[in-house]
């Protein structure tokens, strides 16, 4: 009974987090700023990806999100170890 | 699913939603660099803690399962969060923080962030660091 509004409420909230994170992708000055923010987009995707698994009632999900998750922070760790030593692998 | 099942899942719903929410919203908000690296890596990753705690409970009540799909995704984004953290934070301090301005270390080498290639090989060469 409350549960699909439960749902809409924290897709809701989470689709717009990810609009904040993009104007602070576009928006900031400085480049770990832009990292950080890309970050924060990856997080809320797999909450979404979750959220949207719980409204369609399955599992196939769950793998997506744990392959963003790597891909995301493997991503920013690389784009981070740039900026420190100006390449990635020494 | 009964009311009081989904009362519970509705309440980690709610809760994961404001925590993701007001953690993006400080990203804006907040003023410099460092104090917007709290924003992302600790409520954000609470926001999706929450969300992924709904989820296992969904569907223990749902299914009659116990999936631990969601404890893998919890375990790697609570281990990767602070490491990213901890790298930007570092990046921030290399791109922004002038090297007379950080407190000292203690030791005759810099903070990690500043330490170029000439002084790491003086350090080598004092025997100060191993190898």
């Amino acid at each position: 009974m409350i549960l699909p509004y439960a749902l809409m409420f924290a897709t809701g909230c989470f689709c717009l987090a990810l609009l904040m994170n993009l104007w602070s992708v576009i928006m900031s000055s400085g480049v770990p700023d832009r990292i950080l923010a890309l970050d924060t987009m990856v997080i809320n995707f797999i909450a979404i990806l979750v959220l949207f698994g719980i409204i369609e009632g399955t599992a196939i999900f769950f793998e997506v999100s744990i392959l963003i998750a790597m891909v995301g922070f493997i991503s920013t760790v690389a784009y981070a170890r740039f900026m420190l030593r100006g390449n990635i692998i020494e | 699913m009964e009311l009081w099942q989904e009362i519970i899942v509705a309440a980690f719903l709610v809760i994961a939603g404001v925590f993701g929410f007001v953690g993006s919203y400080g990203l804006i908000k907040l003023p410099d660099p460092m104090t917007r690296l709290h924003g992302p890596t600790k409520t954000t990753t609470l926001g999706v803690g929450g969300v992924l705690i709904a989820s296992m409970i969904y569907f223990v009540f749902a299914d009659a399962k116990f999936s631990f799909h969601e404890l893998m995704i919890t375990l790697f984004l609570f281990l990767t969060a602070p490491i990213t953290a901890h790298f930007i934070a570092k990046a921030n301090l290399h791109t922004s923080v002038k090297r007379a301005d950080v407190s000292p270390t203690g030791s005759d080498r810099p903070w990690a962030g500043f330490e170029s290639d000439e002084d790491r090989r003086i350090a080598e060469t004092k025997g100060t660091i191993g190898e």
